[in-house]
C-alpha cells in the first residue's frame, strides 16, 4: 500500500519534469547541435522509463525523494536580474551561476572556467562521456534539462590554479536548476576547484523558499593530472540539493575531493569515481553537519578498474536536532585491479536523541592481491577526552565544541592541496559554529 | 656440508649475486659480512628457496644433494634453517602449535616419532628457560605483538628445537640490546659441534665477539671479495668496508 | 590441550580430499506425491498426526507463501527453482519402536557409522531404548543426539536422563503431541509464518526438527545436538527447530548436516527459533557440511535458512556460531532480537566458498532494550570461483540507551577468480549507543607461506595453518569436539585451491 502510493507520487513528480522538458526543448541551449538534441531526447526517455528513484531501490533505501516529487517545480525559468548578496570569493577567479544560468556580470574574467552554454560545440564527445543516464534518473533529468554550467578544459601540463564555481539560487520561488559542469585535464594538468552551492536567502522559515539544485559533474582526469574538487553545499535550509559527480582517472592521475553538507533540507551527493589506469588515486573525504529538519546523504561508488591504485575516504557526520544522516560507500575492486590499496572510514556523532544515522560501507572484491579495509563508528564524544579538557579548566560546552570541531576537521586532513585544505577547514569550522 | 659454486641470482631482472663461491664444512661457523645492498639477504633467501629470485647460474649442494632443486620445506627437512632478519607474523596461529607442527613435520621426514603435546611442552619449556623467554610466548600468535628482541629470540628457540645441521642467521643481531645478543649467541654456541655448521650474516663485528667464527667472508657487490680468520672482522670494524674496496 | 592447537593432527588425519559424506543409503522410503499444494500440506500434517490448530497454522503459511516472491537481493545466482518438481515428505519405512540394536534397519546403522558417529551413540541414535544411560567411553562428556533423516526424526538419545532434569529434548513432531501448550506458545513467535519467502514455505511444509525446553534454573548437563541428513533424491528438507531456555536456564546446542553427492540441486529451507527468558543463555553452533556440488558447480544443496533468536528476558544471551563449509548456495542470517535489558547477542561465523560455491551470510542484531550488547565476528574465505558475501545489519532503536556493538569482518582470498564482498548496514537512532565496525580483505601473504615452509611445512599444510589462524576467533567458540571437526573441514573445503 505504502509502496504503491510512493510509486504514484514518484510518477506524478516525474510527469511534471517531463512536461517541463517538452515545454523547454525548443529553447534549451544547443539548438542546431544534432548530437545534443538526440542526447537530450534519449535522456528524457531514460528518465521517463525510470521515474524518480523510490526507497525500494537499494541505493536509495535511506533517502526519500518525496519532498521533491510532491513539490511542483513546473514553472519555466525566467532570469533574475539585479543585485544579489554573494559570499566572499574563495578563489582569485570565480564563475557565478544564478538559478543554473551563467552571470557574466558577477563573474571574474580570465578564468579557465567558461560558460558551457556559450561553448557547447566544444563539449561534443565530452558531455555524457562518463555520466550514466540509463540507471541514474537524476542524471538523465539533468542531461535533458541542463541550461548551463562550467566548462574547464586544460591542455597538457597546464596549471589552472584555483577556480571557484558559485551556484546561487535566488530563492523565494520554486525554481529547479540542473547545471551541467564539465572538467577535462590533459596529461599533467593541475586544478583546484572550489564549488559552492549557495542560496541568496539563507535560513528562510520552514516551507518557504523551496527549490531544487541538481548539478551533474563530469571529470576526465588525464595521466599524471591532479584535480582537487571541494564541494561546499551551503544551500538555503529549504533547498533540495541532489548532486551527482562522475570522475574517470587515468594512470597516475588524482581526483582529490572533499564534500561539505551544511545547508539544504534534503541533500544527497553521489560520486561515481573510476580509477581507470595504473596508480590512479582517489580521495573522497567529506563532512556532514546536519541540524533540525535536515537530511544529508553522502553516497560514493569507487571503482578500482586498474592495478596499483590507492583510494582513501574519511567521512564524518555530526547530527543535531531531528536530523538524519546517511553514508553509503562502495568500493568495487575488479579482477584486474591487483595490488589495490583501499581504505574507508566513516564516523558519526549524534548530538540529539531525535537524530538518526544510517551507514552502509561496502566492499565488493574480485582481485586477490588487495589490501582493503573499512571502518565505521557511531557514538558519543569520548568521555575521557572531555574530562581531560574540563580538568584543564575548559567549560563543558566549549570542550564539547572543541572536540566536535576536531572530529570534523579530521576529514579535511586528507585534502592534499594546502591552500584548499586551509580554506575548507575554515568553512567547516564556521558551519559547525552556525549549527552549535 | 654446504658448497656454493658460482652462484648467480637476479631479482626483477637485476643481478644481485654475481658468482658466489663458498664452502662451509661440517662443524664450522662462517661469518658473512658486508655493507647494505651487498646481497647478504638475497643469499640467505636463495639458499632457503624463497620465490622471486631467479637463479641464473651456479650450483649449491647441501649434504651432497642439489639444494636448488628442492622445495623450501624439503630444504628445512634436510636440516637447513634460516633465522629471518624480519620474522613473519602469523595472526591467530598459536606459537606452540606452530613450533610443534614444524618440529613434527621435520621429525616425520627423518622417520622419527612425532612428539605429543605433553612431550613437546616439556622440551619447549626447557629451551625457553635457557633463552630467558617467558612461557606465555607459547600461547601468543606467532611473532604477533612480539618486540624486536622477542622475535629474534623466538627464531633462536625454533632453531634450538628443530636442531638443524645448518643454520643461516640473517642479521639476527640487528635490533638486539647487549643482553639479548648474549642470549642469542649462547643459543648458537650451545649447538656447536661436529654436525652443526652455521652461516652468520651480519653487518657488524659485534655479534662475532660472542659467536667466534672459524672464517669470515666479505660480500660486496654480489661477490665474496675477501676471506680470512676472525681477525678480519676486527679489521673491518676498525677501517670500514671502504678499505676492502680499495684493496 | 585446547582443541584449536590440534589443527595439524586434524588436518593430517584427512587423507582423501573428496566430500566423504556423499554416499547414499539404500533403504525403503515412503514419499508424499511430488509437488506442492494444499493437499500436500494436509498430507504432512496427517502423517504427523497433528492437531487441527497446527494444520490451520500451516495452511495460513501456505496461503501467505503463494502471495510472496523469492528474494532477489542476495548476491547469489541460480536457475529458477521449480517448487512443484520435488518431494516434500520422505521417510524411511520403520517398524514402530525397535527395542534392540538387531531390530533397527541395518542400513540406517551403517549410515550413522559411515557418518562417524561413535558406536555408543549409534546404538542410541537408531532408536534403541535404554542404551544412553552410561557415559561414553574415554570419560568424555556425553552428547545427546536427535537424528533427522530426510523428513523424520529417527531417534533421540539421552532423553530419559535429560528428563530427570526436567529437560525436554525430542523431535518437534513428538513435542507437538506431548507438549502442545509449549509448542503452541512459542512456534512462530520469533519467525512468524510470513517472515520471508523461505520461512513461509517452511511453515507450510516443515517435517521434523528438534524441540528443546530447559526449565527454570537448569543448566543442561550435556551438549545437545541434531544431525540432519538429506538422503532421498529430489527431496527438500524443511526442518523446524525450537529451543526455549526458561529463566536462569542455559544450554549449548549443535547441529550438523550432510547429504549425498548428486547432480541435482536439493533445497534445504529450515527455520530455527530460539527464545531466552530472564538470565537464560543459549549457545547455538552449526557445522554445515551439506554437499557443495562438484568442482564444476554441478549439484549441491541450496541452503536457504532463517534463524533467529529472541532475548526476551533481562540479561539473557544468545550466541550463534557457524562454520559454513558446504552447500552450493548458502543464504542465512542468524539474528538476535535484543529485547531484554542488558541482553547480549553474539555471532561468530566462518564461511568458505570454494569451486563454484556461493554464500551470502551474516547476521542482524536488533538492539531494542537498554544496554543491550552485540558482537559480530565474521571470517569469509573465498577460493576457486567462489563468491562470499557478508551481509549484516546492526539496528539500534531510540530506547536502546547505552547499546554497544562491535563488528569485525575479515575476508581472505585464495586465487584471483573468486570474490569477497562485505555489505554491512548500520542504522542508529540512539544518542548514547556506540557502534564500531571494522572490515578487512586480504590474501595469504607470500612471506607467511614461505616462513612456514622454511620451517618444514608443506604448502597445503601451511595454507591450512594460516587459514585456521585466520578463523581462530570463531573456532574457539565451538564446543571442543566440533572445533577439531571444523578444522578438518576447513582443510578439506580448501583442497585444490592452492597450486
Amino acid at each position: 500500500m505504502n509502496a504503491l502510493m510512493e510509486h504514484n507520487a514518484s510518477e506524478a513528480g516525474a510527469a511534471g519534469f517531463l512536461h517541463r522538458f517538452e515545454g523547454l526543448r525548443e529553447r534549451l541551449p544547443g539548438q542546431g547541435l544534432p548530437w545534443l538534441a538526440s542526447l537530450r531526447a534519449r535522456a528524457a526517455e531514460a528518465f521517463r522509463a525510470q521515474g524518480f528513484p523510490t526507497r525500494k531501490v537499494e541505493a536509495w533505501r535511506y533517502t526519500d525523494l518525496a519532498p521533491l516529487t510532491q513539490a511542483g517545480f513546473g514553472e519555466p525559468l525566467t532570469p533574475v536580474d539585479g543585485a544579489l548578496v554573494l559570499p566572499r570569493s574563495a578563489a582569485p577567479k570565480r564563475l557565478v551561476f544564478v538559478d543554473g544560468r551563467f552571470r557574466e556580470d558577477l563573474s571574474d574574467e580570465g578564468s579557465p572556467a567558461r560558460s558551457l552554454a556559450r561553448h557547447l560545440p566544444e563539449a561534443e564527445g565530452l558531455l555524457g562521456s562518463i555520466a550514466r543516464i540509463d540507471d541514474l534518473p537524476l542524471v538523465a533529468l539533468n542531461t535533458a534539462l541542463f541550461e548551463d554550467g562550467a566548462l574547464i578544459d586544460l591542455g597538457e601540463g597546464v596549471d589552472g590554479g584555483v577556480v571557484e564555481i558559485l551556484s546561487v539560487t535566488s530563492a523565494g520561488r520554486p525554481v529547479a536548476a540542473h547545471p551541467r559542469h564539465l572538467v577535462r585535464l590533459a596529461a599533467g594538468a593541475r586544478l583546484v576547484l572550489i564549488e559552492r552551492a549557495w542560496s541568496a536567502e539563507q535560513d528562510p522559515a520552514e516551507g518557504e523558499g523551496r527549490y531544487l539544485h541538481s548539478p551533474v559533474w563530469e571529470f576526465v582526469v588525464g595521466e599524471d593530472a591532479h584535480v582537487t574538487h571541494a564541494r561546499l553545499q551551503q544551500e538555503g535550509r529549504a533547498g533540495l540539493h541532489l548532486a551527482t559527480t562522475f570522475a574517470r582517472v587515468k594512470a597516475s592521475g588524482t581526483y582529490d575531493s572533499f564534500l561539505l553538507h551544511a545547508g539544504a533540507r534534503l541533500s544527497r551527493s553521489e560520486a561515481h569515481v573510476t580509477l581507470a589506469g595504473p596508480r590512479a588515486a582517489a580521495h573522497l573525504n567529506g563532512a556532514q553537519l546536519l541540524g533540525d529538519g535536515q537530511h544529508g546523504d553522502c553516497t560514493t561508488f569507487l571503482d578500482h578498474a586498474a592495478p596499483d591504485c590507492p583510494s582513501r575516504q574519511t567521512v564524518k557526520t555530526v547530527l543535531a536536532g531531528k536530523s538524519r544522516g546517511v553514508f553509503q560507500g562502495k568500493i568495487h575492486v575488479h579482477q584486474v585491479a591487483q595490488r589495490t590499496d583501499g581504505y574507508q572510514m566513516n564516523q558519526a556523532l549524534l548530538l540529539s536523541d531525535q537524530a538518526e544515522i544510517d551507514s552502509k560501507p561496502q566492499l565488493e572484491i574480485y582481485a586477490d592481491d588487495v589490501k582493503c579495509s573499512h571502518g565505521a563508528t557511531v557514538g558519543e564524544l569520548d568521555e575521557s577526552q572531555l574530562f581531560y579538557l574540563r580538568a584543564r579548566g575548559i567549560p563543558e560546552g566549549v570542550a564539547r565544541s572543541m572536540l566536535i570541531e576536531a572530529f570534523l576537521l579530521e576529514a579535511v586532513e586528507g585534502v592534499a592541496d594546502e591552500a584548499a585544505r586551509a580554506a575548507l577547514a575554515e568553512v567547516v569550522a564556521g558551519s559547525w559554529e552556525r549549527l552549535a | 656440508m654446504l658448497k656454493i659454486e658460482g652462484l648467480r641470482a637476479e631479482v626483477e631482472g637485476k643481478e644481485i649475486l654475481k658468482g658466489i663461491d663458498l664452502e662451509v664444512p661440517a662443524g664450522e661457523i662462517h661469518a658473512i659480512m658486508g655493507p647494505n645492498g651487498s646481497g647478504k639477504s638475497t643469499l640467505s633467501y636463495v639458499l632457503a628457496g624463497r620465490e622471486g629470485y631467479e637463479i641464473t647460474g651456479g650450483a649449491v649442494s647441501f649434504h651432497g644433494q642439489d639444494l636448488l632443486a628442492m622445495e623450501p620445506e624439503e630444504r628445512a627437512a634436510a636440516g637447513l634453517f634460516l633465522a629471518f632478519q624480519y620474522p613473519v607474523e602469523l595472526p591467530g596461529v598459536g606459537n606452540a602449535n606452530f613450533l610443534r607442527t614444524a618440529l613434527n613435520a621435520i621429525r616425520r621426514s627423518k622417520g622419527e616419532p612425532e612428539l605429543d603435546a605433553m612431550q613437546f611442552l616439556k622440551v619447549a619449556r626447557a629451551r625457553m628457560k635457557a633463552l630467558s623467554m617467558p612461557e606465555d610466548m607459547l600461547k601468543r600468535g606467532v611473532n604477533v605483538g612480539f618486540s624486536g628482541g622477542e622475535k629474534k629470540r623466538n627464531e633462536v628457540l625454533q632453531m634450538a628445537l628443530l636442531n638443524p645441521g645448518m643454520a643461516i642467521l640473517d642479521e639476527t643481531d640487528s635490533g638486539l640490546d647487549i643482553d639479548a645478543l648474549k642470549i642469542v649467541a649462547d643459543g648458537v654456541n650451545a649447538m656447536r659441534g661436529p654436525a652443526f655448521s652455521s652461516l652468520v650474516i651480519t653487518h657488524y663485528q659485534r655479534l662475532l665477539d660472542y659467536i667466534v667464527p672459524d672464517k669470515v667472508h666479505v660480500l660486496m657487490g654480489g661477490r665474496i671479495v675477501q676471506t680470512g680468520g676472525p681477525e678480519l672482522a676486527h679489521q673491518l670494524e676498525a677501517s670500514g668496508y671502504g678499505s676492502v674496496q680499495a684493496a | 590441550m585446547p582443541a584449536v592447537t590440534e589443527t595439524i593432527d586434524a588436518v593430517q588425519s584427512v587423507t582423501q580430499g573428496a566430500y566423504k559424506y556423499g554416499f547414499e543409503t539404500e533403504i525403503d522410503m515412503e514419499f508424499a506425491p511430488k509437488g506442492l499444494n494444499e493437499d500436500i500440506v494436509r498430507f504432512i500434517s496427517a502423517k504427523k498426526e497433528e492437531p487441527a490448530w497446527l494444520l490451520e497454522w500451516r495452511l495460513k503459511a501456505f496461503a501467505l507463501w503463494k502471495t510472496m516472491v523469492e528474494p532477489t537481493w542476495p548476491a547469489v545466482k541460480y536457475p529458477p527453482i521449480d517448487y512443484q518438481d520435488a518431494y516434500y515428505y520422505a521417510a524411511p519405512v520403520k517398524k514402530a519402536g525397535p527395542k534392540s540394536l538387531d531390530e533397527v534397519d541395518p542400513e540406517l546403522l551403517r549410515t550413522y557409522e559411515k557418518l562417524g558417529i561413535p558406536l555408543k551413540e549409534q546404538a542410541i541414535l537408531a532408536g534403541v531404548e535404554g542404551a544412553g544411560d552410561t557415559p561414553a567411553e574415554g570419560g568424555r562428556m556425553p552428547i545427546a543426539v536427535d537424528a533427522v533423516f530426510d523428513s523424520v526424526s529417527v531417534a533421540t538419545s539421552y532423553k530419559d536422563r535429560l528428563a530427570k532434569e526436567g529437560i525436554i529434548f525430542c523431535a518437534i513432531s513428538e513435542a507437538v503431541r506431548e507438549h502442545p501448550e509449549l509448542v503452541r506458545q512459542y512456534l512462530g513467535s520469533v519467525v512468524p509464518q510470513g517472515d520471508n519467502f523461505f520461512a513461509a514455505l517452511n511453515s507450510a511444509v516443515f517435517t521434523d526438527g528438534s524441540f528443546v525446553y530447559i526449565p527454570k534454573g537448569v543448566k543442561c548437563p550435556m551438549e545437545l545436538s541434531t544431525y540432519f541428513r538429506i538422503n532421498a533424491k529430489s527431496t527438500g528438507q524443511f526442518e523446524r527447530t525450537l529451543i526455549i531456555a526458561d529463566e536462569r536456564a542455559s544450554v549449548s546446542y549443535l547441529e550438523g548436516c550432510t547429504a549425498p553427492m548428486r547432480d541435482e540441486n536439493q533445497l534445504h529451507a529450515a527455520v530455527v527459533e530460539l527464545v531466552a527468558l530472564d538470565d537464560a543463555s543459549i549457545k547455538y553452533s552449526t557445522v554445515q557440511n551439506w554437499y557443495p556440488g562438484d568442482e564444476n558447480g554441478k549439484g549441491g544443496i541450496y541452503n536457504f535458512v532463517t534463524k533467529r533468536g529472541a532475548c526476551r528476558g533481562a540479561r539473557s544471551k544468545i550466541s550463534w556460531t557457524q562454520v559454513e563449509t558446504g552447500s552450493a548456495i548458502t543464504w542465512k542470517y542468524p539474528s538476535c532480537l535484543l529485547l531484554g535489558e542488558d541482553s547480549v547477542g553474539e555471532f561468530y561465523s566462518v564461511a568458505i566458498t570454494n569451486n563454484w560455491q556461493q554464500a551470502d551470510t551474516g547476521t542482524k542484531m536488533f538492539h531494542i532494550g537498554p544496554r543491550t550488547r552485540s558482537t559480530i565476528i565474521s571470517k569469509g574465505i573465498s577460493a576457486g570461483q567462489g563468491q562470499n558475501t557478508y551481509r549484516g545489519l546492526v539496528k539500534i532503536s531510540p530506547k536502546a540507551t547505552g547499546a554497544r556493538n562491535f563488528t569485525q569482518c575479515d575476508s581472505l582470498l585464495i586465487g584471483d577468480q573468486c570474490g569477497a564482498h562485505t555489505v554491512p548496514y548500520i542504522e542508529n537512532r540512539c544518542i548514547t549507543a556506540k557502534v564500531e565496525h571494522e572490515a578487512t580483505t586480504s590474501r595469504i601473504a607470500e612471506d607467511q607461506l614461505f616462513y612456514c615452509r622454511q620451517r618444514g611445512l608443506s604448502q597445503e599444510d601451511a595454507v591450512g595453518l594460516i587459514v585456521n589462524g585466520f578463523c581462530r576467533e570463531v573456532l574457539k567458540e565451538l564446543p571442543m569436539e566440533f572445533a577439531v571437526e571444523a578444522q578438518k573441514l576447513l582443510q578439506i573445503s580448501l583442497e585444490g585451491s592452492v597450486g
